[in-house]
């Protein structure tokens, strides 16, 4: 079976082989496991953006002040290419940091110093998008409401999570979904920091390999084709997160009956 | 009692919105704030509950300055009704009317329950307690968000225009509904509208602004409708006011005519009997009137039936306003105005020239009052 | 910074290089991104299930990270892997997919009132868009081309991973020789590159829209 393209790449049948081999997948460094880290880091770094950007988003959006000075922000975040970034943060803080040992199960050892500006990185694009969505979507909320709840006498700490952030829930999520998937792309090129898991290992070590049966260009199209199925599932299932923690009265089409 | 004393708000870029405004707001009344857009009564409203606070100036709440009560307790303490009511939608309905209380520490069944209540108080079924704002129709959230502002039984209850979103015939029910309620409760109101006719059906003194911020007059109703203090106020009142004054004429003294009336399924030759300059009323077997007939057009062996009615006239109620009765005149047929008693039945007529004796006689007692209360002083 | 400058005379002609290479990765695709998005977009803005077709595969394509949309282009186009082609490739099926979206909102965004007085004047379809529904959507238009090409200025430095030839070698430099001054001036360059192509949209943009600025004076 030599039908590999002219271009010096085995070809993409070679994925499916690839594929149907178990040993690709078992181990430590198989595809389960690499999913596995993936996903792990994922959560983790989404669960600190949201810690970060949501009650620092709710409180510009509630007040109104801080949104100029947010959004240049968010803006000059994404004109900073991720790869630039990773490798300015290795060279200046992977030699600063000495801790030896890893995390069993999660961070191999000697990893951490590479693991820090990965997750640095990954923190900084993830946090604005969720930033910004949490402000306008407490901004867009009718301002008959916001005015009503603080004539009702609530204090505005009480509204702001009460009744701002729930109405702002649909918008919200929709930032923390684009965050997600692009913290699972990025993951990707995270990789580049040596001893950092994921799917994005399979890529960035297939590239020096490409011809190794083992971790070569088939891998890399295999782990490729794990990230977009991985993408596709999240989404939908923090579509369905949104539909449990939305308020029923949020999601109803209004409709108006005579009274 | 609430005190405006020479407040004033001016904003950073120089817009003045409330100029030097002096009242004072009577306990246990409606008050209505009106005048064009930019008068700044939604402003001066905002101040009561410090949604806003004025650049100079005081607002005293039974002689207490505001500044001195700390803003959420305040809140806590005075209804607050907006247009568009501003229901929060991640919440019941129950929920919603059900905010102050639970704000002021009482436990969740206890103000739900009470929420209920209060739903059938303002004329809604218990059973949309549990549905959400985006399922009600515009009128109904309005009156939830009466309701909300009720539940902790502020003694102010402040309204900004909670009726213009609505169309007319919900907003007239809603208006006869919070006169009902504060005949009920006797809380102090005060109400911002736009629309004067609705000031002075609503308001027991009427506060006029003007676009800058400043009182223009401050007076009763019918004062507001015969006496207008100046051009403007005189302008914003707008036409009509001589007949509009009538509204607030009490009919009392008019004598109405005896009527003989015919009944539905009588003989047409009975109504030419009893008919007077062309025309006969019909009433039912219980003497509510439902209509005039002119025998002339139709055949004598016919007997009386709706289609032959002519439904033109309004009914004026007995010893109610003059303008009711002039009305009832200028609208019948026949020139004689359908007067009914409380149960709907019919009363008597009385003429359009009565009517006018009447407010001539009015105004003769008016003269010889005030020469009167001249003369003692 | 004397040794930013330095290290810049000392390597101007490469760097020009890949400065050229990187604006022409950046933009181009951007053009033909948005040339196709048009048509597409206009086709998902009048019919409901074109438009659930449409921008559903678009936004699939959107989802399969950059570096994997690299390596799997050599294999279905036949290049050789660090082939430029690769990368202006795939960032043209990016924004293909992030300004169909933008296109399909932009027109659906117009009033109908405007429409409809333009259709009652007479206007066909194809006149219809070039003539009214194309400049009143374009501000919008033209936020998300911004979007757009900041996405695809730092995507472009993503491709250093698999050897493209472009302004991000810098950063496999400093990582090689652990050198803070490559990566500096590479992240430096990068944000200025940005920076103008973002202005050169916005001035095109305004350009276009001459009514917008008579509005505002």
């Amino acid at each position: 079976m030599t039908e590999d393209a002219g271009n010096g790449l085995p070809g993409l049948h070679r994925v499916q082989i690839w594929l149907n081999d178990p040993g690709n997948w078992s181990g430590s460094e198989g595809m389960l496991a690499r999913l596995g880290e993936h996903i792990e880091y994922t959560a983790v770094i989404i669960a600190l953006a949201v810690l970060v950007a949501v009650p620092l988003g709710t409180a510009i959006g509630s007040t109104g002040r801080g949104t100029v000075a947010a959004a240049a922000a968010a803006n000059a975040l994404r004109a900073v290419p991720t790869l630039g970034l990773l490798v300015l943060l290795i060279v200046v803080v992977s030699p600063r940091v000495s801790i030896g040992a890893g995390i069993p199960g999660i961070i191999p050892s000697g990893g951490i110093p590479y693991f820090l500006p990965a997750l640095l990185v990954l923190l900084i694009l993830a946090v604005p998008p969720i930033l910004t969505s949490t402000y306008a979507g407490i901004q867009a909320i009718d301002p008959a409401v916001r005015d009503a709840a603080r004539g009702s006498g609530m204090t505005a700490l009480h509204a702001a999570i009460r009744i701002e952030l729930p109405c702002a829930i649909p918008v919200v999520m929709s930032g923390i979904r684009s965050a997600t998937l692009q913290v699972i792309a990025n993951l990707t090129v995270a990789a580049y920091a040596p001893l950092v898991g994921g799917l994005g290992r399979f890529i960035v070590d297939g590239d020096q390999n490409l011809s190794d049966p083992r971790f070569g260009y088939p891998a890399m199209i295999a782990a490729g084709l794990g990230i977009a199925a991985l993408v596709v599932a999240t989404d939908g299932a923090l579509k369905a997160l949104q539909r449990q923690i939305s308020s029923p009265g949020i999601r109803i089409r209004p409709s108006k009956r005579p009274s | 009692m609430i005190q405006f004393d020479a407040v004033t708000k001016r904003y950073p870029d120089g817009s003045v919105a409330v100029h030097e405004f002096t009242l004072e707001v009577p306990t246990g009344q409606i008050t209505v704030f009106v005048g064009p857009s930019g008068c700044g009564k939604t402003t001066t409203l905002r101040m009561v509950n410090r949604m806003t606070e004025p650049t100079s100036g005081r607002v005293l709440i039974d002689g207490r300055d505001l500044t001195a009560i700390k803003a959420t307790r305040l809140r806590r303490g005075i209804g607050y009704v907006i247009q568009n009511a501003g229901l929060f939608p991640n919440r019941t309905i129950v929920d919603n009317v059900a905010t102050v209380p639970r704000l002021l520490g009482q436990p969740r069944r206890a103000a739900r329950r009470h929420a209920l209540d209060l739903l059938s108080q303002v004329g809604l079924s218990a059973e949309l307690g549990a549905r959400y704002p985006a399922q009600l129709s515009g009128g109904q959230q309005q009156r939830v968000g009466v309701a909300r502002a009720l539940a902790a039984d502020p003694p102010v209850l402040l309204m900004d225009e909670p009726f213009s979103a609505v169309d007319p015939v919900v907003r007239e029910q809603l208006q006869n509904e919070l006169l009902r309620l504060q005949h009920d409760l006797g809380k102090t109101i005060i109400f911002v509208t736009h629309d004067i006719d609705e000031a002075i059906k609503l308001g027991d003194h009427v506060a006029v602004m003007r676009t800058g911020g400043t009182l223009a007059q401050f007076a009763a109703p019918a004062d507001l409708l015969t006496r207008p203090a100046d051009s403007f106020v005189a302008a914003f009142v707008g036409r009509d006011r001589g007949y509009r004054a009538l509204g607030f004429a009490r009919a009392d003294s008019l004598a109405v005519i005896d009527e003989q009336p015919v009944r539905l399924g009588d003989p047409m030759t009975t109504a030419r009997d009893r008919q007077r300059d062309g025309w006969v009323l019909v009433v039912d077997t219980d003497r509510t009137p439902v209509g005039w007939l002119s025998p002339a057009g139709h055949r004598l062996d016919d007997t009386i039936a709706a289609a032959h009615l002519n439904l033109g006239g309004t009914l004026a109620r007995r010893g109610e306003s003059l303008r009711e009765a002039l009305d009832a005149a200028l609208s019948s047929p026949s020139g004689r105005g359908v007067v009914v008693d409380e149960g709907g039945r019919l009363a008597g007529t009385v003429t359009a020239a009565q009517v006018l004796d009447g407010v001539k006689a009015r105004a003769a007692d008016g003269l010889a009052r005030s020469a009167r209360q001249g003369g003692r002083g | 910074m004397n040794s930013l400058w330095s290290y810049l005379q000392a390597n101007h002609a490469q760097l020009g290089r890949w400065t050229v290479a990187t604006l022409w990765l950046s933009t181009a695709p951007l053009v033909t991104g948005l040339v196709a998005a048009v048509p597409v977009g206009w086709l998902a803005s009048r019919n409901r299930v074109a438009a659930l077709i449409l921008l559903g595969g678009t936004g699939a394509l959107y989802t399969v990270p950059s570096l994997v949309m690299f390596l799997t282009l050599p294999g279905l186009l036949g290049t050789r892997i660090l082939d430029p082609i690769n990368v202006a490739v795939a960032l043209t099926i990016y924004s293909v997919a992030l300004l169909t979206r933008t296109v399909t909102g932009a027109l659906s965004a117009v009033p109908a009132d405007v429409t409809g007085a333009a259709t009652a004047v007479g206007y066909n379809r194809f006149q219809l868009l070039i003539a009214v529904q194309l400049p009143v959507a374009l501000p919008v238009i033209a936020a998300g081309v911004r979007a757009a090409a900041v996405a695809n200025v730092s995507l472009v430095s993503v491709a250093s991973i698999i050897g493209t030839a472009q302004l991000g070698q810098l950063f496999v430099i400093g990582t090689n020789t652990g050198s803070l001054t490559p990566i500096v001036l590479g992240l430096l360059l990068f944000v200025a590159l940005a920076l103008v192509i973002d202005l050169a949209i916005v001035a095109t943009a305004r350009i276009l829209t001459p009514w917008r600025q008579a509005a505002t004076r």
